[in-house]
């Protein structure tokens, strides 16, 4: 019984083969290059999604469109400018570094080395209130104090 | 004093940052095609399927693309806008029918009304790639030397033509074809 269920789903799993399109490559190269570029470019539509992740219609279209560029002996760079010239950098997830992404680029580091300096700053405080200098009045008052409760305690 | 200015300060920055990227949308990506030529094609007329339609017919004037289909739920809430927009005759819009059937689409208008000059049949999505469209729908300011100057993505809404699409078709029109 459990067997049959087993084989039952296996043969409903076969389904989900319908939503892949196929594409036939004339060498692993350009299998490589096709994977590469889906895997680079960012589906407009679910925005958090790769062309090669995203099952929205565009992401279709466009992973057909980067097919046939390839099947045309297109390259990497003629397929990412024929991208950007349509849909901006947005397209890419690894934008080129310019005025407008200079903050997406450096942003992280700037606050990185901020977190270091604040560090840095306190623990320098921390370290200067600990080292407090005490003067002979202090200092004696301090032994006198440690002298009362040596001779409190032993009896 | 500054153990309680810093938070503060930080609180604020924060507070600032967060409320602007409410208000942004993501969803508008922005478009590069601003003041580059708009992508030529040649598609069938939607209700004419043995003519076309071109971009090249529109030279000479200030018009508007808009990209819909019968498929679309958004275009059904920016139709009536439209449809007002035409009948003031102010400026021609052309419809890039989007990835759809042609007696869907045809059917569509005739329930809705047909705000548009002529609709190109872009039935494969191909014209709708070239002019970097992602989510329908999408409306486009052309100027009279062909330059796309103006996209607006999403529905358009009343307030949207007032202030924005009129505004600039207006200068627009002032310029040297």
């Amino acid at each position: 019984m459990k067997q049959l269920i087993l084989l039952l789903l296996l043969v409903c799993s076969t389904s989900l083969w319908a939503g892949v399109e196929v594409h036939t490559f004339e060498n692993p190269a350009q299998e490589q290059q096709y994977n590469r570029l889906i895997a680079e470019l960012r589906c407009l539509v679910c925005q958090n999604q790769n062309l090669a992740d995203s099952n929205a219609e565009l992401a279709q279209d466009l992973r057909q469109e980067v097919y046939e560029m390839i099947q045309n002996g297109a390259t990497d760079q003629e397929i990412i400018n024929f991208m950007v010239a349509r849909y901006g950098d947005f397209v890419l997830y690894r934008p080129p570094f310019k005025a407008t992404t200079a903050f997406l680029w450096v942003g992280p580091f700037i606050i990185l080395i901020a977190g270091f300096v604040i560090l840095l700053l306190v623990i320098r405080k921390r370290r200067q209130a600990a080292a407090v200098e005490l003067d002979d009045a202090a200092q004696a008052r301090a032994q006198q104090l440690l002298n009362d409760t040596n001779e409190t305690d032993t009896p | 004093m500054w153990r309680y200015l810093v938070p503060l300060g930080i609180f604020i920055v924060l507070v600032v940052f967060l409320s602007i990227g409410l208000k942004l949308n993501p969803r508008d990506v922005p478009s590069p095609l601003i003041g580059k030529a708009a992508p030529a094609f040649s598609l069938p007329r939607l209700q004419q399927a043995d003519q076309t339609i071109s971009p090249a017919d529109f030279k000479g004037r200030v018009w508007l693309l808009n990209v819909w289909a019968s498929w679309c739920v958004s275009c059904r809430v920016e139709h009536p806008v439209l449809n007002q927009l035409a009948r003031t005759g102010e400026v021609p819009i052309l419809g890039l029918n989007y990835k759809d059937g042609r007696d869907e689409a045809i059917q569509w208008l005739r329930e809705r009304g047909d705000p548009y000059t002529a609709s190109a049949f872009d039935e494969d999505g191909r014209v709708g790639i070239d002019w970097g469209v992602y989510g329908v729908p999408e409306t486009f300011v052309i100027d009279k030397k062909g330059n796309i100057r103006y996209k607006h993505t999403g529905p358009v809404d009343q307030k949207a033509v007032m202030e924005k699409i009129m505004p600039l078709v207006r200068t627009l029109e002032k310029e040297p074809a």
